[in-house]
């Protein structure tokens, strides 16, 4: 059984984040994948193709512009959401990235300002092998600072409880 | 850049050009950097063993860019990534540094793809692939699905 203080937070949404889209982050990050993709880094080929500038890889949202983040992780996981799950023994040192899904409508460029709100879609329970584990999916939408639609995101995270057996047998 | 890739020429079950790739103690201090994850799971071995685990960890994230970048370096400038989805089934560590710039002899990734549809949506064409990543003993580690917006011939792809 999900705790109902857990369970009661489906459907809820975290405060907008507005994060930044600084073209220096954009060429950190891909040097940080070993991507060379010119479009992610050369300003003269990036205005001489279909963008017309500087774009960030698929994936890259920028940096948050205020340090509102408090998790040491890159996810803005509501904090009505972390507090429930560190309450109930599932802390976010036992937390496992499960995977995710994303679709764009729209390429992130250098200068863009975005707004992202987090949605706690479903939580869902894994039984088996002695601990429990619970699967939180977080739904972002991602604006650019024009009101338009860029990204959905959908993150699923792994939660273990204290007594839950470490994250090689989950994985197994 | 490699020439643009068009819709009319890609066939179902056609390869995406693979991608290699080298995980390295190095690499994940810099994707935590560049991306803001902090977690000492993917670089402190004191930390790695109080949790249970054997050996740091490569990010779940930074796989997943991986197998983006074997997207967007196969579809071309011209081309648009709609839809991306991965889930990862086991874990992958990194190659230690033997220098400052270089790391030891050990696993080399391998991203792979192919296409497994392909359709028009009004005036937009599109390719579903499947994606994995395979670690140095050929077991995928990290599997997904992308959906591309290519250009036709006479058609545009990027929305932007």
């Amino acid at each position: 059984m999900i705790p109902e203080e857990i369970k009661k937070l489906i459907g809820t949404s975290g405060a907008v984040q507005y994060y930044a889209v600084e073209k220096g982050a954009i060429r950190r990050f891909a040097e940080a994948v070993d991507d060379a993709n010119p479009l992610f880094q050369d300003e003269e080929y990036a205005r001489k193709s279909p963008y017309g500038g500087i774009i960030a890889p698929p994936g890259f949202f920028g940096w948050p512009q205020k340090q509102v983040r408090d998790s040491p992780l890159a996810v803005d996981i509501p904090p009505e959401l972390e507090a429930a799950f560190e309450k109930a023994g599932y802390p976010l040192s036992l937390v496992l990235d499960g995977g995710m899904e994303y679709e764009f409508f729209l390429p992130v460029r250098a200068g863009d300002i975005l707004s992202a709100v987090t949605t706690v879609r479903n939580l869902r329970e894994r039984t088996g092998e002695g601990g429990s584990i619970i699967v939180s999916f977080l739904d972002t939408v991602y604006h650019n600072q024009a009101g338009e639609l860029v990204a959905k995101q959908q993150l699923m995270f792994v939660r273990r409880s204290l007594n839950s057996p470490p994250p090689e047998a989950v994985h197994a | 850049m490699p020439e643009q890739l068009y819709w009319e020429d890609i066939e179902v079950g056609a390869e995406i050009t693979p991608l290699a790739k080298i995980a390295t103690t190095q690499m994940l201090v810099r994707w935590a950097g560049a991306s803001g994850d902090f977690n000492p799971l993917h670089y402190d071995s004191a930390y790695v063993a109080s949790a249970g685990l054997g050996q740091v960890i490569v990010h779940g994230a930074l796989k997943r860019q991986w197998l983006i970048q074997l997207m967007t370096d196969w579809m071309g400038d011209q081309g648009f990534l709609k839809k991306f989805s991965c889930q990862y089934g086991a874990m992958d560590y990194p190659r230690h540094m033997q220098s400052i710039s270089e790391p030891q002899d050990g696993e080399t990734w391998h991203c792979r793809g192919k296409v497994t549809r392909k359709y028009i949506d009004g005036e937009i064409h599109l390719v579903d692939c499947k994606v994995s990543l395979e670690n140095g003993k050929g077991e995928i580690t990290t599997s997904g699905k992308a959906t591309v917006i290519l250009p036709g011939k006479s058609t545009d792809a990027h929305p932007g």
